[in-house]
């Protein structure tokens, strides 16, 4: 087979991968009002986007809401992989088959099933439903990260730790935990992105209470076309290209 | 086997792991069965006596063309993106190592970005005044803008953007566990590549092709937010008919049972998926 042809082929499919990305990014520069015309370079909608308070109070809640969803996620998906990986207990399978079910199943049912519960047990809408949604659909992510680092780790050093006499908690936290570090930082920053991304299940469990990123750009888009949305997707694009290079660099340096 | 009391970190791992699993994955998933078969209740949302009418109301013909109407859609998604992605995997796997891994990374990264900024993206390319219009015009292609946004024209291009990652990714797992010596052992046996394509290639691929459609075909029937930006009013999927249900109409029982099919309709795939390894485990090497 010629070589061209597939280079070519996929130089194109990577092309329309990223054009809509790159015009984002351009139009997020241009000085124009009407959004499908070039007019000239300018910051404007940056600075509109700091100006609407509503707006940077939503991108706090955001950033606060992904911060503590993945630290929670983070260590309660870590938990489960050290105990799927330690322990044995009755209802292994049944464990591992809820991971998978909220992993494979699609995220509407996932979040019509969250509001269901939270209305049944009265818990207002707001940043704990968000909170535990969010911890929810993020957990089956960390547990596998963790798990993969696990399964290719040397077992004679826990054995080795108890034999010397250290407890359960001790071994964990002198041996497990510096083993599965890089999984660990790795698993939060996916946690991170997944939360700050959502939409499907926010739409449903999120409240007016606390007002979150994604839910005030989908009222924006919904109607015509905003300017600013540009800016803030820009914004969004660069954050999270910094977050993912983090978390390969850690991964790549950890297989060494 | 030590006591409880030996091993209080264990138990409490347990406990909190389990705990969580059960409060939040496996109780809202019953109360989702159970409302299902509930009667609809303006004041509680459901309640008694039980019922199969929300199953019934499915089959209604007006939300039946809706479905169908999705499922068309979600069809023709997977359709292109495994037409784009089989060979597009394919390329990949040729790709020497050190690139192939720059490629891969290039590949996540819309993925990791905002998904409801790229649908709008996409919509200041489409728009009646947008670019691709302004473009076609420029080049006398077209004299007049073409209506391209609130078509289902557009809510496909729409999915297949979001999606087309999920179905290249699975597929280049399989093609670079292709293995080169049967390929070779097939031409040597003085098979075309035709031959070799249809007997070899594509058996080897089909879990791949699977696991791309498990992928794409349900999320492409749950993205309602891809409709609500470029498809209009008359291009629905199934995820804004439960949305609509839960959050507007208020119909509980009838949106349980929308989101049990798409449950049931994701486990016939996982079904199909596993069953195609465990032909190729047999009949392979």
């Amino acid at each position: 087979m010629s070589r061209w042809l597939p280079r070519t082929y996929l130089t194109l499919v990577y092309l329309l991968l990223y054009v809509p990305i790159l015009v984002l990014v351009v139009f997020s520069f241009n000085d124009s009002r009407s959004g499908y015309a070039w007019g000239g370079l300018s910051l404007r909608w940056y600075e509109a986007l700091f100006n609407n308070r509503a707006m940077v109070q939503a991108m706090w809640n955001s950033l606060w809401l992904a911060l503590s969803a993945a630290t929670v996620s983070t260590v309660i998906g870590a938990l489960t992989a050290l105990a799927l990986h330690r322990y044995r207990f009755r209802g292994k399978q049944v464990l591992n088959g809820m991971l998978f079910v909220v992993m494979m199943s699609p995220e509407i049912v996932l979040a019509i099933s969250l509001l269901g519960l939270f209305l049944l047990v009265g818990l207002q809408l707001g940043y704990v439903s968000l909170l535990l949604a969010h911890v929810t659909f993020c957990l089956p992510f960390v547990v596998i990260t963790v798990m993969a680092r696990l399964s290719g780790f040397d077992e004679r050093l826990p054995e080795a730790a108890r034999d010397l006499g250290a407890s359960d908690f001790t071994m964990t936290r002198t041996v497990l935990i510096p083993v599965i570090m890089p999984a660990l930082l790795a698993g939060w920053l996916l946690g991170f992105t997944l939360s700050l991304d959502d939409v499907v299940v926010s739409t449903f469990v999120g409240g007016p209470s606390y007002e979150i990123l994604p839910l005030r750009i989908y009222s924006m888009v919904r109607v015509g076309l905003k300017p600013e949305v540009n800016a803030l997707g820009t914004l969004l694009l660069v954050f999270s290209l910094v977050m993912l290079m983090l978390s390969q660099w850690i991964l790549l340096r950890s297989k060494r | 086997m030590r006591s409880v009391m030996q091993q209080p970190f264990r138990t409490a791992v347990l406990v909190l792991v389990w705990g969580w699993l059960l409060f939040l994955v496996l109780t809202p998933n019953l109360l989702v069965i159970g409302a299902s078969v509930m009667t609809r209740d303006p004041g509680t949302f459901i309640s008694l006596p039980l019922n199969l009418d929300a199953y019934r109301q499915l089959f209604n013909p007006l939300y039946l063309d809706v479905f169908l109407h999705s499922l068309y859609m979600a069809a023709m998604t997977t359709l292109i993106c495994l037409l784009i992605g089989y060979p597009f995997a394919w390329a990949l796997s040729k790709v020497p190592r050190q690139r192939q891994m720059l490629l891969i990374f290039l590949l996540i990264v819309p993925f990791w970005t905002n998904s409801l900024v790229r649908t709008y993206a996409l919509k200041l390319i489409l728009a009646t005044n947008g670019l691709l219009n302004n473009a076609l015009m420029s080049v006398g292609l077209i004299d007049q803008p073409m209506q391209m946004l609130y078509t289902e024209g557009a809510v496909i291009i729409g999915l297949v953007y979001l999606l087309l990652p999920f179905m290249i990714l699975p597929l280049y797992a399989v093609f670079d566990d292709l293995r080169e010596d049967l390929l070779r052992a097939s031409h040597d046996l003085g098979a075309g590549r035709l031959a070799t394509f249809v007997h070899i290639i594509v058996p080897m691929t089909l879990p791949g092709v699977l696991a791309g459609v498990m992928l794409v075909l349900l999320p492409a029937m749950g993205l309602f937010f891809v409709p609500d930006i470029l498809g209009g009013s008359r291009n629905l999927l199934v995820g804004n008919v439960i949305k609509n249900q839960f959050l507007d109409a208020r119909n509980w029982p009838f949106g349980a049972a929308a989101s049990i099919m798409l449950t049931l309709a994701m486990a016939f795939l996982m079904f199909a998926h596993r069953l195609s390894k465990r032909r190729i485990g047999e009949e392979g090497v």
